[in-house]
């Protein structure tokens, strides 16, 4: 692509002026509204994480000439590689700073967060991912179409994906705008328009390969970083002796809660709602979108299963960490007038969720504080940049390639299409970032995993496994999960009542996934044995063919030619 | 894929063998690893104090933590029982199958 030449640097420069303008903005004495300070050290390595990134969007854009390439980066990168992209994939600022300030503020209920994100992992590797990588090609949609029939199918699946893209989107850019405003110093709107603008370059120029490369490039940013932190302040707060009972003893001294906060708390208390939100957070990740298509750009079923291996050990050790600096944070932080703001969120300065940003500064000082809040801001860019591209994918490929123009058109159109695509997206994030800024948006992600575990897994886990589903019961369930999902998040007491101000919910549970799952289920189930149709019929015998290349990945698309 | 090629590999007794052990392994993988994971939160929301144990007397670590590590622990554990066995036998199961049919 010759003209990313003439394009990329007017743009990077545009960039700057802007980060620039919004810089002296902040530091503007007269603004209206008061900021945080400016943080310097903490732009100059943002500045440089921009500067490299933007370097490999320029080397990708390069290597990105076919669809094959924009989607799946040409189908090269290894197991390893994949494993930390899709390690980057989650552990986003809201894990990383979310996870470590709910072990702040209740302790041990914030390990039971963790574990819940990561058993989803291993399920994924023995269910789905081989599969996925011997059925699909570039969207999981592929798959979910593969002996059904396709205009109906890929708008069922589009569809799901672009609602759990979209909610997350509006959760990542609220969070970005907010997380930059107090990191950096920049106004609200600058921050969500200049992650927008990265992002559209990154994905538009760069396809996956540069999304992939800036997710892996984070990845072991952040890892190194927390590794830093986490071990830095248990020897603060440890008194030099590495032992972790001498950080607990301290930290049950000086914690609120004492000793309370070393066991389970108030945060699993009823058993219907652990066991849904257990199931969301396990499935809800199995049908997470920009998640799915990370197993099309390894060349083979056995690097996608490598991916699933290297990704949990990353997320693994990537909790303990997050517990880690979350205990010690209550050691180090708790009474220090530096960090302490009685009138924030969990009474530390920024709140609750500046737990780790904070303990960044304890153990290493502004040089630290810098770097992680350069590391928090790349979080969040290399996170959305997955979501555009998955958000992109189901338009190009799946709605207007596969359902509009039914496959007549050819790959340099859907090309141009998904980039299009993805500059609409950019809008619309960068708008919705606005939009939704005095909102609580808190509740989207769980209402994403909650679609993504009642529409986009039953059909996925059902197309693979049952050989008996039709086009008409994956339908039926499709839809009713994702409507159900959607529903019960509306009516239940997140949103009816706490949002909403209505006195009491309709449903009385905040996270749906058991119920919403159940009929999905019941629903292709059902759908299916009703359905005596030719079509049915087919989609019987196809299963054979399918089951077949499934297994063996025969006649599975292959890795990249160059 | 073609009819006829769907069918060799459908009537190799190698397809059969790693299709059957494939799915019971992968299966058994993932019930234990929902086992695990329920009877961890079942505990919490039943009988949460057992987790609030100290580890031993006079300690102020509690039996959770060890536990809720554990549970991390396995997950990633289980992923690499998985892929050992996969390339042990499954990969080799599969090589087997294509040089035979293909």
């Amino acid at each position: 692509m010759s003209f990313c030449r003439y394009v990329l640097p007017p743009l990077l420069l545009l960039l700057l002026i802007l980060a620039g303008g919004g810089v002296l903005a902040a530091g503007d004495p007269g603004g209206a509204t008061p900021r945080e300070s400016l943080n310097i050290p903490a732009i100059i390595m943002f500045l440089v994480f921009v500067t490299g990134t933007l370097g490999i969007t320029y080397w990708a854009a390069q290597r990105t000439k076919t669809a094959k390439d924009f989607y799946t980066a040409g189908g090269g990168i290894t197991g390893f590689q994949n494993g930390l992209a899709i390690a980057g994939d989650y552990m986003s600022a809201a894990s990383f700073l979310g996870i470590s300030g709910l072990v702040f503020l209740n302790g041990y209920d914030g390990l039971i967060y963790s574990v819940g994100f990561l058993v989803g992992w291993p399920i994924i590797m023995f269910l789905i991912a081989e599969q996925l990588r011997n059925l699909g090609k570039y969207t999981y949609a592929d798959v979910v179409s593969y002996r059904f029939q396709r205009v109906q199918m890929r708008t069922l699946a589009s569809t799901a994906a672009l609602v759990v893209v979209i909610l997350y989107l509006i959760a990542q850019m609220v969070g970005a705008g907010k997380l930059i405003e107090i990191l950096f110093g920049l106004p609200y709107n600058y921050a969500v328009i200049i992650v927008g603008v990265l992002i559209v370059m990154y994905v538009t120029f760069g396809g996956m390969l540069a999304t992939t490369w800036v997710q892996i490039i984070k990845a072991i940013l952040l890892l190194s970083g927390a590794t830093v932190i986490a071990f830095g302040a248990l020897y603060m707060a440890s008194d030099g002796s590495m032992n972790p009972e001498v950080m607990f003893k301290k930290a049950t001294d000086i914690h609120d809660k004492g000793g309370a906060i070393m066991g389970p708390g108030t945060l699993v208390t009823n058993p219907i709602e652990a066991i849904s939100l257990g199931l969301a957070l396990m499935f809800g990740t199995a049908g997470l979108p920009h998640i799915l298509m990370r197993f099309f750009t390894v060349g083979n079923a056995i690097e996608a299963r490598k991916s699933v291996f290297y990704a949990t050990g990353w997320i693994g050790y990537f909790y303990i960490l997050t517990f880690l600096m979350g205990f010690s944070a209550i050691v180090l932080l708790t009474g220090n007038p530096e960090y302490m703001d009685p009138n924030a969120v969990g009474g530390i300065k920024g709140g609750q969720n500046m737990a780790a940003v904070n303990l960044a500064h304890a153990v290493g000082g502004n040089l630290l504080l810098g770097f992680i809040s350069a590391v928090a801001f790349a979080t969040i860019l290399a996170v959305v940049a997955g979501l555009t591209l998955a958000g992109a994918s189901a338009i190009s490929h799946d709605l207007y390639a596969n359902v509009f123009a039914h496959g007549r058109i050819d790959e340099q159109q859907e090309v141009r299409m998904s980039k299009i695509a993805t500059i609409s997206l950019g809008v619309i994030a960068i708008l919705l970032g606005i939009v939704f800024e005095e909102q609580n948006v808190a509740f989207l992600v769980g209402l994403a995993f909650a679609v993504a575990a009642s529409a986009n897994f039953p059909i996925l886990l059902m197309s693979i496994y049952y050989g008996k589903m039709t086009t008409r019961g994956a339908m039926l369930g499709g839809w009713l999960g994702l409507v159900s999902a959607s529903l019960l998040v509306l009516l239940g007491p997140t949103v009816w009542q706490e949002i909403l101000g209505f006195d009491a919910p309709i449903f009385p549970y905040k996270n749906p996934a058991l119920f919403s799952m159940t009929i999905a289920f019941l629903g292709i189930w059902i759908g299916s044995m009703l359905d005596h149709s030719e079509n049915a019929k087919q989609e019987h015998a196809a299963f054979a063919a399918q089951d077949v290349r499934c297994q063996t990945g025969i006649g599975a698309e292959g890795a990249a030619s160059h | 894929m073609q009819q006829d090629l769907v069918h060799a590999i459908k009537s190799n007794p190698k397809y059969h063998e790693l299709v059957s052990k494939r799915s019971k392994f992968a299966w058994l993988l993932a019930i234990l690893m929902l086992l695990i994971y329920y009877t961890f939160i079942l505990i919490i929301a039943f009988s949460g104090q057992i987790l609030s144990r100290p580890l031993w007397d006079g300690a102020v670590a509690t039996v959770g933590i060890p536990v809720g590590i554990g549970v991390i622990l396995s997950a990633f554990l289980l992923t690499g029982i998985y892929i050992h066995r996969a390339n042990a036998v499954f990969d080799k199961l599969t090589r087997e199958i294509k040089e035979e049919v293909l």
